[in-house]
């Protein structure tokens, strides 16, 4: 199944110029336990082309909410950039197939 | 001492409930705050020390908070002031306050409280080893700071405070984080500091934190344990879940929160429901560092023209990248042939609307679209360079054939003509902190006094 189709939700955003972050609300316990389970923070990684060392994880039970954050590979405004809020990204984690 | 702090809504110019507000006026609080900016929209106003919002829409909900400063009898903070706190947004905004003062008949003490840095002051401190990177910091040099358009320190709560200090009805601030201006009152009453950090980033964003987050307006009281969060509009409720989840907007930690002079930790802050709208929240943290305030700056690193084409051609819609790679090849060679233009004066690329524009390389789908836009945007050293190469390729993007042996097409441009030009590319240039001895040492208050009561 897909992240997306298991979450609540899957937003994304900057966290300053130089960082984005993903929340994903699973919305239940149920859901969070099976994402904790089935999301390796290295398939994040691989999703957005970044090493894995460079993501910062937090599994939030009270909430049933996991965070990813990781600098960002284009700064936000840069020539390169392509998305200046980076909200667009939560759908790439979104549509990811995961086991389980 | 007990402080309770009305904020109107998460940005002025965003709007709020009238009603929400007038509400939050009849709870008497000790002071009304608003935040002004936010880098989110990119570096551009910052780079050309501009706001983002209108003019008129910031003037209309700036009348309506001078109104209700001027009814509630409690000072009137405005954080980050025109989008991104330079002094030239300060001195914008206390334009429309002195119009609006004038307008409507009210005698003001105004404070302005500027954040803007000389290149100089923070070469100095850069070279005697007092700037330093945070995570995923660009790298900086002293050319580099001079040649930014714009540097801002993040004023906390010490500089707040001081403009607050001067009796000031209105305080007009530059860069401020986000919190301070909310954080500022209650700490210097001796609440909790780490209730007065955390609720400050709760109510930041206004009503965000609450069930309803376009009523905008919030009303937060501190007090010496801790502190309890309403919306002010009926219809909205707060609730631990609301509330706990807005430490994850924006915020790449949602447990740290680094502020000039030390951190707020809130890992063990408990969030309880005092009744179905009110949460009450305990337990956070204030660690106290050494003081430094982040900087942020901004420098021209190119000029811009676009162009876009979109193709409707079936044909020319399945093989798109291929088109572009060879429109690309075709555009280069022919700016080099005719401008001797090359790598060093400019980029050139390519993005498609329908494909992959928005995420790129990254992207991972692949659709069948019914047309697809074709955004050229040209990078130059020089806005003549970056248009006559505009006015050069725009015959290429408008005819450029799939094969050499096939009528010439012709694609939709959406405008004439073609091309757009942009002006200045700002980019973020700094990611760092400023160790400071004294916190106003890289600050400036102004303080003017006006007249206008009615007789």
């Amino acid at each position: 199944m897909r992240v997306g189709e298991i979450a609540k939700k899957v937003r994304s955003k900057n966290a300053g110029p130089f960082w984005v972050t993903v929340d994903i609300f699973c919305g239940s316990a149920q859901a969070y336990d099976r994402l904790v389970k089935g999301l390796s923070t290295a398939a994040v990684a691989q999703v957005y082309s970044q090493p894995e060392q460079l993501l910062k994880r937090f599994d939030i039970a009270d909430l049933n909410v996991i965070k990813v954050s990781f600098p960002r590979p284009v700064v936000q405004g840069s020539r390169d950039d392509r998305d200046m809020h980076g909200a667009q990204w939560a759908h790439l984690l979104a549509e990811l197939e995961i086991d389980g | 001492m007990p402080t309770r702090v009305l904020v109107p809504s998460g940005v002025l110019g965003l709007g709020f409930d009238r009603k929400a507000l007038a509400r939050g006026v009849a709870m008497k609080p000790d002071i009304i705050a608003i935040d002004g900016g936010s880098t989110d929209s990119g570096p551009y106003s910052l780079g050309a020390g501009e706001s983002k919002y209108s003019r008129a829409a910031t003037k209309a909900e700036w009348r309506e908070l001078m109104q209700a400063r001027a009814e509630a009898g409690v000072p009137l903070v405005i954080g980050t002031s025109g989008t991104c706190g330079a002094d030239a947004t300060v001195d914008w905004m206390y334009q429309i306050t002195l119009e609006l003062a004038e307008e409507l008949g009210q005698s003001l003490k105004i404070a302005r409280l500027y954040c803007g840095q000389p290149a100089d002051r923070v070469i100095a401190a850069l070279e005697a080893g007092r700037v330093t990177p945070l995570s995923a910091a660009p790298e900086i040099s002293a050319d580099l700071l001079a040649s930014m358009t714009n540097i801002v320190a993040l004023a906390g709560a010490e500089q707040v405070l001081a403009a607050l200090a001067t009796g000031a009805d209105v305080v007009i601030a530059g860069r401020t984080t986000d919190t301070a201006i909310i954080a500022a009152l209650p700490l210097s009453r001796g609440d909790l500091a780490g209730g007065a950090w955390h609720g400050a980033k709760i109510a930041e964003c206004g009503a965000l934190c609450s069930t309803h987050p376009m009523t905008g307006t919030i009303l937060v009281d501190f007090d010496a344990t801790g502190f309890t969060v309403e919306p002010m509009a009926l219809e909205a409720a707060c609730t631990p879940h609301s509330v706990s989840a807005h430490m994850l907007y924006e915020n790449s930690d949602p447990f740290q929160l680094y502020e000039p002079g030390g951190y707020l930790d809130v890992r063990g802050a408990r969030y309880t429901a005092l009744d179905d709208r009110r949460v009450r929240v305990e337990g956070s943290k204030w660690v106290p560092g050494p003081y430094t305030v982040k900087l942020e700056g901004a420098r021209a690193a190119g000029y811009q023209t676009t162009i876009l084409a979109v193709l409707r051609d079936p044909r020319y819609v399945d093989l798109a990248q291929d088109w572009v790679d060879g429109l690309t090849a075709h555009c280069v060679e022919a700016i080099a042939g005719r401008t001797g233009m090359g790598p060093d004066d400019y980029s050139l690329e390519f993005r498609l609307i329908g494909v992959n524009s928005a995420l790129g390389a990254m992207e991972k789908r692949v659709g069948q679209p019914v047309e697809v836009g074709v955004l050229g945007i040209i990078t130059a050293t020089s806005q003549a360079k970056a248009t006559e190469i505009g006015k050069l390729i725009n015959p290429f993007v408008l005819h450029h054939p799939l094969t050499p042996n096939e009528e010439l097409p012709t694609f939709a441009f959406p405008y004439s003509p073609a091309t757009t030009n942009r002006g200045a590319l700002y980019e973020f240039a700094l990611n760092h902190v400023m160790r400071l001895d004294d916190p106003m040492e890289a600050f400036r208050l102004e303080v003017t006094e006006v007249s206008h009561a009615r007789g």
